[in-house]
């Protein structure tokens, strides 16, 4: 399992990826494997400004269904238009074509409570 | 929560996690949900052969001259119609209008009967059954001592047939035999399964859990065999129409209403008889449907179901994505008037109402 060390992680088991004020979210390797076969994301919520910890999404997997929180507050200026026919993307590339909202983030100071990888890579017992 | 220390084991646990299986709590059993992937295990089932470790389930023996009247007094179906060597689809209702279990029986002998029941009701299915036995037949809890492994898919029987002289082709669906295995005697080998897909039941002695499972992993090889968790034996159920114990029916639940009438046989007294033949007479208000999705959501379990209108009309027992068919399926009660076939539900999904329609079982046609 792998937990790159230029992202950021939280205790939902999202990863950031903070490039000055933007920031990329996906959900982790480990929170994929977790979900199992994934049928698709849906995520509605382009353009709106959420805080942090809100409810952007659902993830849809054979077995199971789950939230998809915001990692940090700010305005979802993308969403991944590959996920519409490629979900399973999210269990292959987790991190890579995987991505799902990239964030105009309204409190930068927030990222400062993210896990780094080593904490992360603790929470799951890795 | 349960905790890992309390949870019992198979057999065959360090096999499965050797093997890299992802393993949950299950009926307090720690058991493998997937390997390789629910839709990698669901299509090998499907198309080839898989094996599920169903060690967990739970085996009474009932022996004595009053065996069968204790098994018709306790279960739904008519016991007296089985020969030796055959298999029955029953249930056990409770006294207040609901089920106690879902079980096979298993006749060896006119005095000698198997009963194959859910691991999380094994404690509450022998209290029961204790309960009702007046004369005094032998009744032995083997659960703890028995293995049981499901070899299913197109490819299973000639996997087994390799292992056993047992002609496998010659067995009729829901009929069993006793022979030798994988070099070992009295293993039973029961042409029945969960899946749909055709395949065995094998049970034996822990002892030899090993043995057997390196055996049919080796006769399955050249099929492309796999191990298969318990996830992927529940969209294979579910494919099906398969209810099971717990979502689609429990305590609560009338075996008419769950579309169980064909194994509840007013033939002769048992649990509740009068009342569920007065039910029968009268007509249920509920019926467990299947039911299509007919825009994008997926149903679960507990969900909502609504008519046109939005009024609350039933409730979804289980729901998944198909892996076979790539729809998105389910079953729930739902009011009588709503149950005919192609009758347009809403499944309440998170805030919305999402379209289905319900359709006859099985999902999957052959």
């Amino acid at each position: 399992m792998t937990f790159p060390e230029n992202l950021k992680y939280t205790k939902d088991h999202e990863w950031v990826k903070i490039e000055g004020n933007r920031a990329t979210v996906g959900i982790t390797e480990f929170a994929q494997g977790e979900l199992g076969d994934i049928v698709y994301v849906e995520i509605e919520t382009e353009g709106e400004t959420l805080k942090h910890e809100e409810v952007f999404g659902t993830v849809e997997a054979v077995k199971t269904v789950s939230d998809l929180f915001m990692p940090l507050s700010g305005k979802i200026t993308e969403v991944n238009p590959g996920l519409q026919s490629n979900p399973e993307s999210v269990n292959k590339d987790p991190y890579g074509s995987g991505w799902m909202i990239k964030v105009e983030m309204s409190n930068a100071a927030e990222a400062n409570n993210l896990l780094s990888a080593a904490d992360y890579k603790t929470l799951v017992g890795h | 929560m349960e905790t890992t220390t309390e949870l019992k084991s198979t057999a065959l646990s360090q096999k499965h996690i050797s093997l890299g299986a992802k393993m949950v709590p299950f009926a307090g059993y720690n058991m493998p949900v997937s390997y390789t992937g629910l839709n990698d295990e669901h299509t090998t089932v499907r198309n080839g052969v898989g094996v599920f470790d169903v060690s967990h389930m739970g085996e009474f023996v009932l022996k004595g001259d009053k065996a069968l009247d204790l098994i018709q007094r306790v279960t739904s179906n008519d016991a007296s119609k089985l020969a030796d060597g055959k298999v029955q689809y029953s249930c056990m209702p409770n006294d207040i209008g609901g089920i106690v279990d879902d079980l096979l029986v298993y006749r060896y002998k006119a005095d000698e009967y198997y009963l194959v029941v859910n691991a999380s009701n094994i404690e509450k299915d022998w209290n029961w059954i204790q309960k009702y036995n007046v004369h005094g037949v032998d009744m032995k809890n083997i659960s703890d001592a028995t293995s049981l492994l499901a070899v299913q898919g197109p490819k299973a029987l000639a996997t087994l047939q390799k292992l056993t002289d047992v002609n496998l082709s010659a067995m009729e669906y829901y009929s069993f035999a006793v022979g030798k295995f994988a070099g070992f005697d009295e293993i039973i080998i029961s042409n029945t399964g969960y899946t749909g897909a055709g395949g065995f039941e094998i049970y034996f002695p822990n002892a030899i859990a090993d043995k057997i499972w390196d055996a049919i992993f080796e006769a399955g090889k050249e099929f492309g065999i796999k191990p298969i968790g318990l996830g992927a034996r529940d969209t294979l159920r579910l494919e099906m129409g398969f209810c099971l114990y717990g979502s689609d029916i429990d305590d609560t639940t009338s075996p008419l209403e769950a579309g169980l009438g064909w194994i509840t046989k007013f033939t002769k007294e048992f649990t509740n008889s009068k009342v569920l033949l007065e039910q029968k007479e009268k007509g249920v208000t509920k019926k467990l449907v299947g039911f299509e999705m007919l825009e994008r959501g997926i149903p679960r379990h507990d969900y909502e179901i609504a008519d046109a209108a939005g009024a609350v009309i039933g409730r979804v027992t289980s729901g998944t994505q198909s892996p076979s068919l790539n729809i998105a399926i389910g079953m729930g009660y739902v009011k009588t008037e709503f149950a005919k076939a192609d009758t347009e539900i809403f499944i309440k999904i998170r805030d919305k109402a999402i379209k289905a329609k319900v359709v006859k079982m099985p999902f999957l046609k052959k």
